[in-house]
């Protein structure tokens, strides 16, 4: 073996030009690997939106559907319970929904809902992922004597108000999530999983 | 700037060296001072393309098994969820599947050039054992896999290939039974063979790929020359015909390694079934244990030892003969007495009588993957066979037999 | 362009390997096949593939694998299209798509459920496909007054009738015929023996030989076209068979050519470190 005479510039020219090459490679082969790991196309399909037909919810009553394998409640709020809304302001951590992960632009509302009356949410608790329990009722609770109407959960007792809206002095971090939804049919039928027209 | 990365990772490199003990003396051993000869030919790149399919088959096997259901009512809905509604899927699934052919195109071609150079001779004789046992486990592995899917191929070959153990006396029905689990091959079966086709097999292959290589490197590699280049080193006791493997080997293999996975990828995205070859039209047919396909036969890789098995009128003697055509092949280190390894300087009955060999090695492969029913086939069969086992018998005696030419003092250079 | 030339390629290599192959996918008994020549790329020859299947065979076979969303994304079709003119079955638009009979009944109806077609193209082949829907007959001997030459005894009847016309079949009986052996062979006699066989130009078909099949009462189709919408619809199966063949061929063609490129630069690597080994 000789190594006089090796053009050394061209060598170095020649293994990085094949390491960039072989790097591109690399990472293009890689990608097909993580995209294996998305959603695939039967999962989407069953997170597909769902309809829910919600002209026989009455006042008061809550329903639960299932989307993308979460459930979802849908509430008729009374009069007495969106009143009631006002005044727990000052005892939760976010009343104004500022923070915007918790549901689109257009439930950034005092309601946190497209129609004041009807409450749609990810019945999943924002700390550790039980399902709360719903109490609508305007009554002193064990839990809360001046209960004004929520949402309680059984697993590390947080508490949430009638939008959702989580309490001061509780594990749970955020207020519940709200999913995107629209409706149709005259607003007989709720679609959840799409967003309103116009609405990004 | 160049200076402190380059410090740096020479400082990198000194805390590693100093807490792991003997991965700079495995590093010089195996790579940087590994004296390889210098005149590999091209024979001399399967080695190295089997070990990349290997790697090809562990990572996209993981993969698949993430997604694929071993059990008889979900396996072979599951493989197709794989093909279609999981993102890429079908791309992992053909490059397991082109792969598997792919691993035996290079290990065939691996093995027959050991036959060409003499390369199990002594003191290679241990490598080509392992070899060989990585071959027994392959094809194990292999089998297992293609009954995954749960198509009427995969069905019908376990089935047929199960049976061959019932030729077995006494045990023979018994074993049958325990190997399946059940009284044909089922749920049971298929959940076994997938432990075993992605746990058991592979680390028992890895483990052999570790000793044989560990194995070559201890006595050093053959050459197409047959010279042992360890008998001329320079004054620093380095062979004059041993080039060290990393960066020359691995330039050179890196190229290698590209050329194949471009034929490669020209098969699995233009040609991916391979025309039924790679994968057979009738496993995409759901297993039903009612309904035969008409033509059962092994995937192309088994079937020379297949059409073994089919032209010996006798099922003992049959199985016998096929799982004794393996055997025999581990025996090559001591029927080869040739006192030169390389064909090049062996006489021309040697070359006559491989050449044959290999022909009938193919052809036989034709013949067991035919339909089996035409008599002067079976009749040629036979012959061929009988070929197959005379050459390995009688080589003791051909080639101590044959004329030699002197073999060379340093290897020769061909380009 | 490159894609169809690396695809013939892929196919001449195969052939040249595998020549006169036992592999090659046979015609059981029925008469040799003519071939399909369908373009799976051709999207408007899927698209009336689709609207044929589901005119004429989704009543009876489902194609479980498939996703009417698929179809959808690959055949560029939108929503709306594949909701109001393909799923008559009243599926969602991302669910797999079922035959509107129950399996129960469709077994009850023809001795056995007709099979899912999913992967039909893989198993037998375009052109078994392609000549399928060309061969039946009127054959009053069977249950449900059809029979065809590619496939004899099938148990389904024509339901592109309408469309090809009413085909019928002139078969005649096979000849007797003195054949030479050898003195051991069976019913050999004075090294002379007789056996039937079918005259040169027509196919042994169980056991009668076909002379040809013509169509009697013409259907909605010219010849021409109904071969035309014969291969849509082969191509359609061929589509739902491995609807990952699209992509996989255009994808192809920049994997090999970096590949290719990959390997000449490693190629000029290799030689220049080599250069040092003499």
């Amino acid at each position: 073996m000789a190594n006089e005479g090796v053009n050394h510039g061209r060598r170095r020219f020649l293994t990085a030009t094949t390491a960039v090459v072989g790097g591109v490679g690399a990472i293009s082969a890689a990608v097909p690997f993580i995209k294996y790991w998305l959603p695939s196309a039967r999962a989407k399909t069953a997170g597909a939106p769902v309809q829910q037909d919600i002209s026989k919810i009455e006042e008061g009553q809550m329903i639960i559907t299932e989307w993308r394998g979460q459930p979802v409640w849908v509430v008729r709020r009374s009069k007495a319970q969106l009143d009631a809304l006002k005044s727990q302001d000052s005892r939760l951590r976010d009343p104004k929904s500022e923070n915007a992960d918790q549901q689109p632009k257009f439930a950034q509302n005092e309601y946190r809902s497209i129609k004041p009356e009807l409450l749609v949410m990810v019945g999943v608790c924002t700390h550790l992922g039980c399902s709360p329990k719903f109490h609508g009722e305007i009554k002193p609770e064990p839990f809360d004597a001046e209960w004004k109407g929520g949402f309680f959960c059984p697993c590390h007792k947080s508490r949430f108000d009638m939008a959702g809206r989580v309490y001061q002095g509780v594990p749970a971090p955020t207020n519940l999530k709200v999913p995107p939804y629209t409706f149709a049919d005259g607003d007989k039928t709720l679609i959840i999983g799409v967003m309103p027209e116009g609405a990004a | 700037m160049a200076n402190k990365l380059t410090r740096a990772v020479a400082g990198v490199q000194e805390w590693f060296n100093y807490r792991t003990p003997g991965l700079l003396p495995a590093y010089r051993k195996h790579m940087s001072e590994y004296w390889a000869p210098k005149n590999f030919n091209l024979w001399y790149y399967f080695g190295s393309l089997a070990l990349l399919v290997l790697v090809n088959q562990i990572v996209t096997g993981i993969f698949l098994t993430m997604n694929f259901k071993p059990s008889a009512a979900e396996a072979f809905a599951s493989v197709e969820y794989i093909m279609r509604d999981v993102e890429w899927g079908w791309l992992i699934r053909y490059m397991h599947s082109t792969g598997a052919s792919a691993f035996f195109i290079v290990v065939y071609l691996h093995m027959f050039r050991g036959l060409l150079y003499g390369s199990a001779q002594k003191p290679r004789e241990l490598v080509w054992i392992l070899g060989m046992l990585i071959y027994l486990v392959l094809m194990a592995e292999a089998f297992m896999g293609y009954v995954l899917p749960w198509g009427q191929m995969s069905f019908w070959g376990a089935k047929v290939i199960i049976s061959l153990f019932g030729a077995i006396p006494m045990i023979g029905d018994t074993l049958v039974e325990w190997i399946m689990g059940d009284y044909l091959p089922a749920d049971a079966t298929l959940n076994r063979f997938f432990a075993l086709h992605v746990i058991a097999l592979p680390l028992v292959l890895l483990l052999l790929v570790v000793l044989h290589i560990a194995a070559l490197h201890e006595v050093g590699s053959n050459n197409p020359d047959g010279v042992d280049i360890k008998k001329t080193k320079d004054a620093r006791g380095r062979p004059l015909d041993g080039i060290a493997f990393h960066p020359y080997y691995t330039v050179k293999d890196i190229f290698g390694c590209l050329f194949f996975l471009t034929i490669c990828a020209f098969v699995l995205f233009f040609e991916p079934t391979f025309g039924g070859w790679f994968l057979e039209h009738d496993n995409f047919v759901a297993a039903n244990k009612l309904v035969t396909p008409e033509h059962i036969k092994p995937v192309w890789y088994y079937t020379p030892y297949y059409a073994m098995l089919r032209v010996v009128p006798d099922k003992l003697f049959g199985v016998l003969t096929m799982f004794g055509a393996i055997a025999i092949l581990f025996f090559v280190p001591w029927l080869d007495r040739s006192p030169v390894k390389s064909y090049r300087y062996r006489g021309w009955m040697s070359k006559v009588l491989l050449g044959l060999f290999a022909f009938s090695f193919v052809w036989l492969g034709k013949i067991g993957a035919g339909p089996g029913t035409d008599p002067v086939e079976t009749i040629v069969g036979r012959v061929l066979t009988l070929y197959y086992f005379a050459f390995f018998f009688t080589m003791p005696f051909w080639t101590a037999a044959d004329a030699t030419k002197q073999v060379p003092e340093r290897v020769t250079m061909h380009d | 362009m490159i894609k169809q030339a690396m695809t013939k390629l892929g196919l001449a290599t195969v052939v040249a390997l595998v020549a006169a192959s036992p592999l090659a996918l046979a015609s059981s008994g029925g008469a040799a096949l003519k071939p399909a020549n369908t373009r799976v790329d051709n999207v408007a020859s899927l698209q009336r593939g689709a609207h044929l299947y589901f005119n004429y065979c989704i009543g009876c076979h489902s194609i479980e694998f498939m996703r009417y969303s698929r179809i959808g994304e690959d055949l560029k079709l939108t929503e709306d299209q594949v909701m109001k003119n393909l799923n008559f079955t009243g599926g969602k638009y991302g669910e797999t798509i079922h035959s509107s009979m129950p399996a129960a009944d469709a077994a009850r109806w023809f001795g056995k459920a007709p099979p899912d077609l999913s992967l039909e193209a893989r198993a037998k082949g375009p052109d078994w496909i392609y000549n399928y829907l060309k061969s039946f007959y009127v054959d009053p001997a069977r249950p449900v007054g059809w029979n065809n030459t590619v496939f004899p005894g099938a148990s389904m009847p024509n339901v592109l009738w309408e469309l090809q016309g009413v085909q019928h079949a002139t078969f005649e009986p096979k000849e007797k015929k003195q054949e030479s052996c050898s003195g051991e062979g069976e019913g050999c006699k004075n090294g002379q023996r007789e056996v039937e066989h079918c005259k040169d130009g027509t196919t042994e078909i169980d056991g009668k030989c076909l002379v040809h099949l013509e169509v009697s009462t013409p259907g909605k189709l010219s010849a021409q076209e109904y071969d035309e919408a014969a291969r849509d619809l082969t191509a359609f199966l061929q589509y739902v068979a491995e609807p990952a063949a699209l992509k996989r061929q255009s994808i192809g063609v920049w994997v090999v050519l970096y590949l290719a490129f990959f390997t000449f630069l490693a190629w000029l690597l290799k030689k220049e470190y080599w250069k040092d080994v003499h």
